[in-house]
């Protein structure tokens, strides 16, 4: 039976942690509306960017002379996973979930005796992948100090991509993170950026290209790299929040319950401590 | 006799009008394209690209990227595109630094040294 200070003491704590976690629901909920607006406002560009792409592929992608962005390298021997996570933890399985699907898939492709270089992105992400994983790291993205992802960022990572893939040290590269959907709702997705897949690839209007058809790709396809790593990123960053914000609920309202409890145990030993008080007093008059 | 016109960045929308006509920087010269306007998709060089409007002309500074021209609308997507009255010359030098660090990482110097006088070009047209 603990004291009724360490009660006390307790129960205050716990207050304490309530008080933070609440806070923490309110920031992200706050981040959670930029990031949602970020997200937002970048998918006008990457839809057109996909739109023509897709089209560009469906006509250049057969032909012999495409570019190897688009045609790869005609092996899938070594892959390149670039794990997207967050720079902070405390929000629920959202890590977790994006370094879990990377290690199945990359486990996966080990099995089948296939070269796997991980480029991390985050640090939760590298820190949880390095338990079992560490071999196949090559490099990793520090976004700690980034307040704001912007699309320089995502031009930095898909610079880091391209050129190794230019040195020949992959062949397929695949993106992980965390789809939004809600706020209780993230899906960790896996996404081929290279080769390049394209959903939906129709020929729509007939247009003249200048310069060629495959001038035009040749320039599009590094953009395209990071159009889609700057998708991923926003996706991410809304998700990340979105994965805090419900986390932090939860944590406020387990406090409440344990406050709750808490202080019934303290009224309770508290009331039996007076009662056992009043008996010593009436039992002793009336041993008199 | 209008054309919906778009220009949109990576990270935002940055006009969406009716224009009646869009002069646009295209890697092989420049064009204008109005109403009616064939079906184009082109890339663009670093240039200044013009939406005239019945209630006037908007000017941007443009770095790069492409525009999608049918009959009925023009959709630029640049990585990089400053209002005109926006670009201030600390502005401007931060672009350049950006094209020269590009330039830097490719082979071909030809086209290196073509997008720099582009700039350099378009610097000029907006006296800066």
């Amino acid at each position: 039976m603990p004291s009724l200070k360490d009660l006390k003491n307790k129960i205050a704590s716990v207050k304490n942690t309530r008080k933070i976690t609440k806070a923490m629901q309110m920031v992200s909920a706050a981040k959670l509306r930029r990031a949602q607006e970020a997200a937002e406002a970048a998918r006008p560009y990457a839809e057109r960017m996909n739109a023509v792409m897709a089209g560009l592929s469906a006509s250049v992608g057969t032909s012999a002379s495409a570019p190897r962005l688009l045609a790869g390298t005609d092996k899938d021997q070594v892959h390149l996973l670039v794990v997207m996570t967050a720079e902070r933890g405390l929000c629920g399985g959202f890590n977790s979930t994006i370094a879990r699907l990377a290690r199945v898939k990359a486990n996966e492709l080990l099995a089948q005796g296939k070269t796997v270089k991980i480029l991390t992105v985050g640090k939760k992400g590298r820190e949880q992948l390095r338990r079992d994983l560490e071999a196949n790291m090559v490099g990793h993205v520090d976004l700690t100090d980034v307040k704001r992802v912007g699309y320089a960022n995502a031009q930095g990572i898909a610079r880091e991509v391209l050129t190794r893939f230019e040195a020949g040290e992959f062949d397929v590269a695949t993106i992980f993170y965390n789809r939004f959907q809600s706020v209780i709702s993230q899906v960790p997705t896996a996404q081929q950026i290279i080769p390049a897949k394209f959903e939906g690839a129709t020929t729509s209007a007939l247009y003249d290209y200048e310069p060629s058809e495959e001038a035009i790709l040749a320039d599009l396809l590094p953009r395209g790299v990071a159009t889609q790593i700057f998708t991923a990123l926003l996706e991410n960053g809304a998700s990340e929040q979105g994965a805090r914000m419900s986390a932090m609920d939860n944590a406020t309202r387990n406090a409440g319950d344990m406050i709750k409890k808490y202080t019934t145990i303290y009224n309770r030993s508290r009331q039996a401590a007076i009662t056992k008080e009043l008996i010593e007093i009436i039992s002793g008059a009336e041993a008199l | 006799m209008a054309v919906q016109f778009d220009l949109v960045s990576p990270e935002r929308r940055l006009a969406s009008a009716q224009a009646t006509e869009v002069q646009i920087p295209g890697a092989e010269g420049d064009l204008t394209a109005m109403e009616g306007h064939a079906p184009t998709i082109t890339t663009l060089r670093p240039g200044i690209l013009k939406a005239v409007a019945a209630d006037g002309t908007k000017t941007f500074i443009v770095t790069g990227g492409f525009a999608e021209i049918t009959a009925t609308s023009v959709s630029v997507l640049a990585e990089r595109a400053v209002p005109v009255e926006e670009a201030t010359p600390a502005l401007m030098d931060s672009l350049v630094a950006e094209l020269r660090d590009a330039a830097a990482g490719t082979d071909d110097k030809d086209a290196a040294d073509k997008i720099m006088a582009d700039m350099m070009a378009a610097r000029r047209a907006i006296g800066q």
